[in-house]
């Protein structure tokens, strides 16, 4: 107080005062931990108690995991090790089993000498989506081989002739070949028309004749792998990278869709997200697994993994859909209002206006579903695909490891683990990159 | 309310009215549900008009201005702006739109482009102006609103009044020949209310048409060449403000100037 105010009422500072700095107490390492460890008595006892837990529980859990059994080549010379170190047979983890089986839980019986090639489209995915998730250090000059990658993809994990992903690369370019002459000759809807149907007629008629012809002119292929021979992580990762990647414009799409005032087209879209978020994944992998080969014509040879794939992506997109429509529904209308006022066209707004605004607001939303979508690829081992989890039922079958369970499932966790974590973890970054207000 | 927006003398050489028509509206109705909320609406805007609309909350003339550029849908009556008419025509709509430029009450600036980007945005993407030019146009509209040294903030850091001196020089990016304002400085601190009227009326002294929302009576004085009171959805007296302010006819017009001059 001034002592001036204890005069008169009228009060007139004719100095403003600096500024200071605050208590040391109250900043750095020693104000952090007073304020969140030690604030008071009762914070103080918890603190200690809390420390004393996490010892215990290290203290019971590490000796357990850090166990010099790698070599063993079977449970029973596991025991055997753990035994001679005296901490009793079933004193220690038994890691022989990762050691052996680590290619397994990866791979699933894809064949050994062609690891390379899961291994190369591991690698080349995130030179892909580099672009995608870096915008600002990848040269947008990427996206042309984000745009490939699909097909290279197919043919490395697939293998086969090179001029199958070839020929069905080659449709597209056709459909936007009859796109641009349709638009031309008759508007947007009939070049849309057009490209659809050229490119549907292209793959129905020509695509395999085209490939089988240049196969037998110029035999480029790798050795063709079965889909039943994909299992463990590769196939976790192959089914999870197509949901999630699948599942986002298609969301999009849909929410769209759903908010859009024409009758046909929202009554569609609010049918099929109920409908898909009403049933259980594993009823649709059932039914992708058995029941859509009734309705396909008889002979069709309809791919197990990509049948599992569009049932996941169409899964994830119902949900997707639905965080992006509150994202949608988050954002004020005076935004799409300024878009309006401004003359910008309902695609142009969205995308520029509306679109990068609602994604924002529902990274959260989005990379749980994402994280979601990755974990429950392990429900295709209900329909006999040997995920991370079927491998693992698969290799405690062997009489050599019968009645292991725990490090199994803690390698497959902790790998699971990284990658949802990552995710996470970018979202973050993001959700920071894309911070704008700074209120 | 700040009766004069500002001290300075007003340069009246470019603001004439021609006798050009830029807006007609004949017998428009609009109804929300079953309310009618703008009933029988008949107005005339010349080019280089002045128009300031005042009325009580309710009253329908941010309705009015917002059927103006197709934010609202009117159901009976006609409107033409710059000779086109206003229907169902997507075209026609975002032609219009083109022409007609807004500012609104919370300034709806894109909080994820920044001020630069806003103000480039519809030129590159409706126009098609190459974007070097449309840089060149924004830059030279920002320092007409006097914040060119912001461009490559964000408008999450900017205070109000510049943000809607930002919306302002956004919406003349676009060349338009009209502009609307609806209600521009109603969430303003008073601080900053005088930096966006003097925007304006510098807008006005170049002879831009201008239909202002607004309870800035100060404002309507110096700049309006008419001033249209609204009631009920309908327009109750329109006149030239000295005669608007000092000699009202209705006696709801009375009424509201002795509520909103009278303290």
């Amino acid at each position: 107080m001034s002592n001036t105010h204890a005069d008169t009422v009228l009060f007139v500072r004719d100095t403003m005062l600096p500024q200071k700095n605050p208590p040391s107490t109250s900043v750095g390492a020693v104000g952090w931990a007073r304020e969140n460890l030690f604030a008071g008595w009762g914070n103080t006892i918890l603190t200690l108690l809390a420390f004393a837990v996490v010892y215990y529980l290290l203290a019971g859990i590490l000796p357990w995991l850090i166990s010099p059994t790698f070599g063993a080549e079977s449970l029973t010379e596991c025991r055997e090790i753990l035994a001679a170190k005296g901490v009793g047979s079933h004193g220690g983890a038994c890691w022989g089993v990762i050691s052996e089986r680590w290619k397994q839980l990866l791979f699933g019986f894809y064949p050994a000498e062609a690891y390379w090639r899961p291994i190369l489209t591991f690698v080349l995915l995130f030179v892909a989506i580099s672009p995608v998730l870096f915008a600002d250090y990848v040269t947008p000059k990427l996206l042309w081989f984000t745009a490939l990658f699909p097909f290279l993809a197919v043919w490395l994990l697939w293998g086969g002739s090179l001029w199958t992903p070839v020929t069905v690369l080659a449709g597209f370019v056709v459909g936007a070949v009859f796109l641009s002459m349709g638009s031309k000759i008759g508007g947007a809807i009939v070049g849309v028309i057009a490209a659809i149907l050229g490119a549907v007629l292209w793959w129905a008629v020509a695509a395999a004749p085209l490939a089988s012809g240049l196969s037998s002119v110029v035999e480029i292929g790798l050795l063709p792998v079965e889909s039943r021979d994909f299992g463990g992580f590769l196939l976790a990762i192959t089914l999870g990278v197509t949901a999630i990647f699948g599942s986002l414009p298609l969301g999009i799409i849909l929410a769209l869709g759903r908010r859009s005032d024409l009758l046909l087209v929202k009554s569609l879209c609010v049918g099929f997200i109920e409908f898909i978020r009403g049933v259980p994944l594993i009823t649709l992998l059932f039914v992708a697994s058995t029941l859509l080969n009734i309705f396909l014509p008889p002979g069709t040879n309809f791919d197990i993994i990509l049948r599992v794939m569009i049932m996941m992506t169409l899964f994830a997109a119902a949900y997707m859909a639905e965080v992006i429509r509150g994202g949608l529904a988050a954002l004020p209308t005076g935004q799409y209002e300024a878009a309006d006022a401004l003359g910008l066209d309902y695609w142009k707004a969205q995308r520029l206006i509306i679109m990068p605004q609602a994604l924002k607001i529902s990274i959260p939303g989005i990379v749980s579903t994402f994280i979601g979508v990755f974990k429950d690829t392990t429900l295709v081992s209900i329909i006999s695909l040997f995920d991370p989890l079927g491998l693992a039922n698969a290799i405690r079958a062997d009489g050599a490891w019968t009645g292991i369970y725990w490090e199994l499932f803690i390698f497959i966790g902790v790998v699971f683990f990284i990658f949802c974590f990552s995710m996470s973890r970018y979202s973050m970054y993001l959700e920071r990159k894309l911070q704008t207000g700074h209120h | 309310m700040s009766d004069l927006a500002t001290q300075r003398e007003i340069d009246r050489t470019k603001m004439q009215v021609s006798d050009e028509i830029a807006i007609e509206i004949v017998n428009m109705n609009k109804w929300y549900g079953t309310f009618h909320v703008l009933r029988d609406i008949n107005l005339t805007v010349n080019r280089g008009e002045r128009i300031v609309i005042a009325g009580p909350s309710g009253s329908g003339k941010s309705t009015l201005i917002r059927c103006i550029n197709r934010l609202e849908e009117h159901q009976q009556g006609k409107i033409v702006v710059d000779g086109t008419e206003l229907t169902s025509d997507l075209k026609n709509i975002d032609k219009i739109r083109s022409e007609v430029g807004m500012c609104f009450q919370h300034f709806n600036l894109f909080p994820h482009l920044t001020i630069l980007e806003n103000c480039t945005l519809a030129p590159i993407w409706v126009r098609k102006t190459p974007k070097k030019e449309a840089v060149e146009t924004a830059m030279h509209f920002l320092e007409k609103v006097k914040i060119p040294d912001q461009a490559n903030k964000y408008p999450g850091q900017l205070s109000g009044g510049q943000q809607q001196r930002v919306a302002i020089a956004r919406s003349l990016c676009m060349k338009p020949r009209i502009m609307l304002f609806d209600e521009p400085t109603s969430a303003l601190d008073p601080e900053m209310i005088k930096e966006v009227l003097d925007t304006m009326i510098e807008l006005a002294e170049e002879g831009m048409t201008m239909l202002c929302v607004t309870h800035e009576m100060g404002f309507a004085r110096q700049v309006a060449n008419r001033v249209i009171f609204m009631d009920q959805g309908q327009i109750v007296e329109q006149n030239e403000p000295e005669e608007f302010f000092n000699n009202p006819q209705s006696e709801r017009t009375k009424l509201f100037l002795s509520q909103i001059l009278g303290h």
